[in-house]
């Protein structure tokens, strides 16, 4: 498949020159030296062609052949896909880990999917129906909790003049032909696309109904609709990835693509062991089972960390394409945006700000407007949802990828140092957050939660506001300054800092909120509000409010109510009642 | 290193141009990205560099020793046609070498067959275990509050005149593998400690040989010393050769294995220097847009894998210019390692030692090494196998209520700043009874759990007790961060009185 185009004549780490073929086309896969290490053509002048290499290049020489491939770089796309890890290429770190050991060795050449397996094919189309892209050839169980939809792949169209019976094949067996004009042609489970151009679709929707994460946080106050994209910027240790995993384990996403794009290799493993053993709570399988995990840890190599993000967003988009809601994860998105300048500062382009290239707003936009709702090719509704974690250098977020990236998403979870150092996780910032889905998914909201979430997500918005403007006075003259009523304010803020906002991502009840807990533990917390509001209009000072019994219980009720057991909170809103009825009357 | 010698290669004499620590040959043919090179000055000593970048007549070298007294026509340089490669051994204990890896203390080279890259490879994800075992320091600010683990990275965040160096000789002294609280620790299986110095003070590589010296370890040490006075140059390579004996004793020789790296900041401006002279683009700060990437492949060479009972935990150490956690060094190295344990210069003017500000620290593994025990997900049949599958389940925890009693006193200790910072407006006297006591808390808090003497070595029983204690002094109402029934267990009431 591979002939030599030409012979390398410099080397600089990830980045390669090399002199020979003018066919050689742009963006196409080559493969450099005689170890036939995996690169991609970024650059063409004349007979001089520029790669980089996606393997460590140390010892290699100049004079080394370069093989052409005539392809793009791809992934191949088919059942398998799910329940594997792949690095930043495509290429499945369990079978490297089987052939070269516990570490990655270079110019190992392994297709990313088991060509050995065989999948139970069950035909959905029949002999002389018109097929085009997208359509659906049959189905086969992936894994317990996906059906697996084999697809005509996205260009091609025709008559079906033969589709294989029920039966097991493997990958590369043909299961269906179709005849084009006169042309016949040949389909296997099995396509390629390549990364860097989006799949089609039909046309693309609103996008109305949340992603749901379980994170009272994220759900109530700053929500993604499905198809959006939403960003998590923060300095470190301030959780972008236990946020990041968390949504992974919980969201109500059908397929979740994971990808761990230049960050530690330890946490990679984590998911690993974790999810297996995890269950998610729409399926009720084990969370692996939906899952593809790409891993380009920080030292693996550099255009390969590249490449993952597109090689992840790909995947999600053939899923997206079978009708599926997709969440992606890239964590970081920073250090791919590192990868982008480090190759563009070998080659000596012009940098714009802090060294980065002057296209990486570009390519950050490509990137994002990959996520969407839309009606695919074969006339169901599919989207993928991007949760793009952000590493600003010093928390600064006025530095260039967190400001190029706040463009192109509607959804900024911003993380706060000081509330992580305080042990408040998630330790997203109500203030500096925002979500411009709010509006769009309302409507579900109300549908599904049965109460006024709109109105009640700004009213407590509007109490933690407050409590932000108070809290500057107090730090001037003390809190005794303050009216009853406003210190009423700093109380309920107090509850809906800890009681409905903090979530412990480690304890089995508070990790994962149903959309009723969450709305109806707000709505707790707000009655005691107007209730506590009552009294203190009548003159109780504020301290009798701050030491009922109920206050405690509300704090707690996050870890004490599990998810099937909401009739509990009846009790605590009965408790608030009394509590406050014997207010009432001794303050008459 | 005798390997290269042997290997012989090309000898090239046409050096082109020579700037600071780079030297631009014209002429070489055939020569390999990253190969090593020996240089041969008019005086006809050897100096040792690797090739930066290579066309077809051409190649950029780096000469670890700096290119001082080097000329034009005089020097010659001979390509060894490898990557620099090092050996290793077990016998390597015990020696002192230099930041490239060769003996200084006047002993024969070691004697093996078997060299190693030094830069190593990146470890399969899947390869890996997750760490899951603590290990008891005996200092609290770190057991109790940001508890290490094997096969973690945890660097100290520390500055000019701050103890950094006593707290990383403690915790070497005092560290073993944490059994249950209150049990006898297990004495450590087969360990080794692994040190690198890079660009630090005589008195410095002093300091720790006395002090492996006194606890006893000095045969279980190796030592790669690259001084202040060394060439900056040859640090660059200093922890590449450090972790690369790491990780043959580590993933080899089964040995547990302890690395400190210091000081980290000395490194990149060693790396810094390079760039500038290659004229590479800057990004903050001056620093190349790859640190990022290099301090990784430092870094990430820690943890532990499926195949080998060993592990490799690294303590990085590295002085924040200014005390400024932004800055790229510390920045960067908080964005790769597993949490930091950073110091603070109040606390260290108020003689608390070891000075570590609690509130910036963190362990990010740490969540899976503490608590109760936890069942054990695989199955416990007899056999090697099952053992290589149990190792890292977490059988050896702290105790139960540690995870939601750390979360306490991390929150108590953040509101306890809140009211410090109002009791400077309005007084002390103003504050309510409540906050009177948060106070108090702080107080105690640094002086009586953060506070600790040199040479203390606290169980984690006692570490956690000395946190109810504190904790003891709020009214229980405030404590929200753990279980009632924890409050049960370990509130002592009669503090609460006072």
């Amino acid at each position: 498949m591979s002939e030599q185009v030409g012979k390398v004549t410099w080397i600089s780490g990830p980045v390669i020159k090399a002199r020979g073929s003018r066919h050689v086309s742009m963006l196409e896969l080559v493969e450099v030296g005689d170890e036939h290490l995996v690169g991609e053509v970024i650059g063409l002048d004349g007979d001089m062609i520029t790669a980089q290499v996606y393997e460590e290049t140390s010892g290699m020489r100049p004079g080394a052949p370069v093989f052409g491939t005539g392809l793009p770089l791809s992934v191949e796309l088919g059942p398998g896909l799910l329940k594997s890890i792949f690095d930043g290429v495509q290429r499945p770190l369990p079978v490297i880990e089987k052939q070269t050991g516990s570490f990655i060795s270079r110019g190992v050449s392994i297709s990313p999917l088991d060509r050995t397996a065989k999948w139970n094919f069950l035909p959905k189309a029949k002999v002389g129906d018109q097929v085009s892209g997208g359509t659906i050839l049959g189905v086969l169980p992936e894994t317990q909790a996906i059906e697996h939809r084999v697809m005509v792949p996205p260009d091609m169209d025709g008559q079906l003049t033969w589709i294989a019976p029920i039966g097991q094949y493997t990958l590369d067996e043909v299961i269906a032909k179709f005849k084009t004009g006169k042309e016949e042609r040949e389909l296997t489970m099995l396509q390629r696309w390549p990364v860097r151009s989006p799949r089609p679709y039909k046309e693309r929707l609103d996008q109305s109904i949340p992603l749901i994460t379980g994170q009272r946080v994220l759900d109530t106050f700053f929500p993604v609709a499905k198809g959006g994209a939403a960003g998590i910027p923060g300095p470190f240790g301030s959780g972008k990835t236990v946020t990041q995993h968390s949504i992974a384990k919980w969201a109500d996403a059908q397929v979740i693509v994971y990808i761990g794009c230049g960050e530690r290799g330890n946490e990679m493993t984590e998911v690993l062991q974790e999810f297996p053993e995890l269950i998610d709570p729409v399926s009720g399988k084990p969370l692996m089972e939906r899952t593809v995990l790409i891993a380009n840890t920080s030292n693996m190599p550099v255009a390969a960390r590249e490449a993952s993000i597109y090689t992840g967003i790909t995947i999600a988009e053939y899923y997206r394409d079978m009708g599926y809601h997709v969440a992606l994860m890239a964590d970081s998105t920073s250090r791919w945006a590192e990868a982008l300048r480090e190759v563009s500062g070998r080659l000596e382009e012009m940098p714009a700000e802090e060294g980065y290239p002057a296209y990486l707003a570009g390519r950050l936009a490509e990137f994002y407007e990959r996520a969407g709702n839309v009606t695919t090719q074969n006339d169901r509704n599919g989207s993928v949802t991007i949760v793009g974690a952000v590493s600003p250098p010093g928390g600064d977020f006025s530095e260039p990828v967190t400001q190029h990236t706040k463009r192109y998403i509607r959804c900024f979870w911003a993380l706060d140092k000081s509330l992580a150092s305080a042990r408040h996780f998630p330790s997203i910032n109500w203030l500096d957050s925002y979500s411009e889905y709010i509006e769009n998914v309302a409507d579900w909201w109300r549908e599904n939660s049965g109460m006024d979430w709109y109105q009640m997500r700004n009213h407590a918005m509007e109490i933690l506001s407050e409590e932000d403007r108070l809290s500057q006075i107090v730090k001037l003259v003390g809190p005794d300054a303050l009216p009853s009523e406003e210190r009423l304010v700093l109380e309920t803020a107090r509850l809906i800092r800890e009681g409905f906002l903090q979530q412990n991502a480690m304890d089995a009840v508070d990790a994962f909120s149903t959309v009723q807990k969450q709305i109806r533990m707000l709505d707790l917390i707000l009655h005691f509000h107007e209730r506590g509001l009552k009294v203190v209009k009548r003159g109780a000072p504020i301290a009798v409010i701050h030491d009922l019994p109920v206050v405690d219980t509300l704090i707690r009720m996050k870890t004490t109510v599990p998810n099937e057991q909401l009739e509990k909170l009846d009790d605590i809103r009965k408790a608030i009642d009394e509590q406050m009825d014997k207010l009432d009357t001794e303050y008459r | 290193m005798s390997e290269q010698t042997m290997l012989g290669g090309q000898q090239v004499i046409g050096v082109k141009r020579i700037e600071g620590p780079i030297l631009v040959v014209e002429g070489a043919a055939n020569v390999g990205y990253d190969e090593v090179v020996d240089i041969l000055d008019p005086r006809g000593k050897i100096r040792r560099g690797r090739v930066l970048e290579v066309g077809e007549q051409f190649a950029v070298i780096q000469i670890f020793a700096g290119s001082t007294g080097l000329s034009i026509d005089g020097t010659r340089v001979r390509f060894l046609g490898s990557t620099l490669k090092m050996p290793v051994a077990e016998e390597m204990l015990g020696r002192v070498f230099d930041g490239l890896g060769r003996p200084i203390d006047g002993g024969p080279e070691p004697l093996t067959d078997r060299y190693a890259d030094v830069n190593g490879q990146p470890i399969n994800p899947t390869a890996r275990v997750y760490p899951r075992d603590y290990i008891q320091t005996g200092i609290s600010a770190i057991d109790g509050m940001n508890t290490l683990l094997r096969g973690q990275k945890l660097p100290i965040f520390s500055g000019a005149g701050m103890p950094h160096d006593q707290i990383a000789a403690q915790i070497v002294r005092q560290a073993t593998l944490g059994g249950p609280a209150g049990g006898t620790p297990t004495e450590s299986e087969q360990f080794a400690i692994v040190f690198a110095a890079m660009g630090v003070k005589h008195d410095v590589a002093d300091y720790f040989r006395k002090s492996f010296t006194e606890s006893g370890a000095l045969t279980r040490v190796a030592m790669f010393l690259n001084l202040a006075d060394d060439p900056p140059v040859e640090r660059l390579v200093t922890p590449r050769a450090a972790l690369t004996l790491a990780e043959y004793l580590a993933y080899e020789r089964q040995m547990h294995v302890l690395v400190i790296l210091t000081d980290m900041t000395n490194y990149c401006e060693a790396l810094r220097q390079i760039s500038n002279v290659r004229g590479e683009v800057p990004s903050r700060k001056g620093y190349p847009g790859y640190l990022y990437s290099d301090l990784a492949s430092l870094y990430e060479r820690t943890g532990r894998i499926r195949t080998s009972e060993g592990s490799i935990t690294q303590i990085p150490i590295l002085t924040m210019p200014n005390d400024d956690i932004t800055h790229p060094v510390p920045d960067l190295t908080g964005y790769i390692t597993e949490g930091q344990i950073t110091l603070g210069r109040d606390l260290d003017h108020q003689g608390i030692y070891p000075p570590i500000a609690v509130l910036p620290s963190l362990s990010r593994l740490m969540k899976d090494g503490i608590g109760g025990p936890k069942m054990v997900m695989h199955s416990e049949s007899v056999g090697s196998q099952s053992r290589l599958m149990d190792h890292g389940t977490g059988k050896d925890r702290t105790r139960a209520d540690h995870p939601h009693l750390s979360a306490q006193l991390y929150a108590a200790y953040a509101h306890c700043q809140d009211v410090r910072a109002l009791a400077s407006v309005i007084g002390e006297e103003e504050l309510g009874d409540v906050d009177q006591k948060y106070l108090k808390l702080g107080r105690g808090f640094e002086r009586e759990f953060i506070n600790q003497g040199l040479v203390e070595n606290r169980t984690i029983e006692q570490t956690l007790n000395i946190g109810w204690r504190l904790l003891s002094r709020l009214p229980k109402e405030e404590l929200t961060r753990v279980s009632l029934d924890e409050i049960q267990q370990f509130y002592q009431s009669d503090h609460a009185v006072d």
